[in-house]
């Protein structure tokens, strides 16, 4: 299925997404590599991670992955659906409940939801990177640059666009297999 | 506006949260800090640490939530929507641009080879990121274990997402609760 006849599905898979990603876009990666790999198989994981990998080279919020995959689907329309699907929701509640937040500002059940979904949301970060990996770690080279890269992004502040070139690059050299 | 200088119209959310896009590269919250705090001043340090708790406590993109409820802070509904399709216009056209270009080149070797390091580092930043979040779980065993159920449910196992979040975070909220310090 593609084209325009892909656009309500689009729609479901991304709206459905956006109210549980909880702890930003991150959380619901593996949900979204389930939906479209698995139940509707148009892609393989493979395929998945690369799209994933493009969208964190360009510029702007993270989840630009969603764009890339309508993209695909069902060209400029289905970029369009599936964006919207995946912020509208979210948007709308954020849009709704701003004024009703600052007025709970100091009560306690607020501290104690947040640090309740803590563990969930790292729980869900930890799936993604794992769904991740799973298809990018192809042997023992691409196993290191991911170990060492995993290390630059904790331990310095530099520019992640740097890593992520510096990566590309030792791609294109050949030197991970 | 309460201590900001300034109120912005349309035009100056949607040209704001346009420069955001442009420039967010690997993450755009420090830019959006900088751009309404201490660029544009549209707002105190505390009325947008106020606002991002609110934006990283409801699902979705933080930094489009954020978007969302500046605009409609300064100019209502149409202010969210002109901060929404100013920090997303670039990056979409971007990263469509970036797509159509992938697909007509990802046969070549020196494009899969490339990719293939691309790949493998992006997602070293999810792991890294993953591995920050859970850093203050270090003290809280109970919420590791709960870390490590929702891991097996969701890489291992693969269960679908909404009825396994819709028991497992009023179950982690409660544990919370019972269990707080």
């Amino acid at each position: 299925m593609s084209g325009p006849a892909a656009l309500p599905t689009l729609a479901l898979i991304f709206a459905q997404l956006s109210l549980l990603a909880f702890g930003g876009g991150a959380s619901v990666l593996p949900e979204m590599q389930r939906q479209v790999v698995q139940v509707h198989p148009w892609m393989t994981s493979g395929e998945f991670a690369a799209l994933y990998a493009l969208a964190q080279a360009a510029p702007g919020p993270n989840m630009l992955i969603t764009t890339l995959i309508g993209w695909r689907m069902a060209g400029l329309g289905g970029a369009l659906v599936a964006t919207l699907s995946l912020y509208a929701p979210a948007s709308l509640l954020t849009f709704c409940t701003a004024n009703l937040w600052y007025r709970f500002r100091n009560a306690p059940w607020r501290a104690l939801v947040q640090r309740g979904l803590l563990p969930v949301t790292a729980g869900l970060i930890m799936a993604s990177a794992a769904v991740l990996t799973h298809s990018t770690i192809t042997g023992w080279q691409t196993a290191l640059l991911t170990g060492a890269a995993t290390l630059v992004f904790l331990l310095t502040r530099l520019h992640p666009l740097i890593v992520l070139a510096a990566g590309a690059t030792l791609g294109v050299l050949g030197v991970l297999g | 506006m309460r201590d900001a200088p300034a109120s912005p119209g349309l035009g100056a959310l949607f040209m704001g949260f346009f420069t955001i896009g442009v420039c967010g590269f690997g993450g755009v919250l420090p830019w959006a800090r900088r751009m309404v705090v201490e660029q544009r001043r549209w707002m105190t340090p505390a009325e947008f640490s106020e606002l991002l708790g609110l934006c990283q406590f409801l699902p979705g993109g933080n930094t489009i939530n954020l978007a969302v409820a500046v605009g409609a802070r300064f100019a209502g509904a149409a202010g969210a929507v002109a901060a929404f399709t100013g920090l997303m216009a670039a990056p979409m056209a971007i990263v469509i641009g970036l797509g159509v270009l992938y697909a007509r080149t990802s046969d070549l070797p020196i494009v899969r080879h490339g990719m293939a390091g691309l790949a493998a580092t992006a997602s070293a930043l999810v792991l890294a990121t993953a591995l920050k979040i859970a850093a203050p779980l270090r003290v809280r065993p109970i919420g590791i274990v709960v870390a490590l159920a929702t891991f097996l449910a969701v890489a291992v196992l693969r269960w679908p997402l909404p009825p396994m979040l819709l028991v497992a975070a009023p179950l982690s909220i409660l544990l919370a609760w019972r269990f707080r310090a």
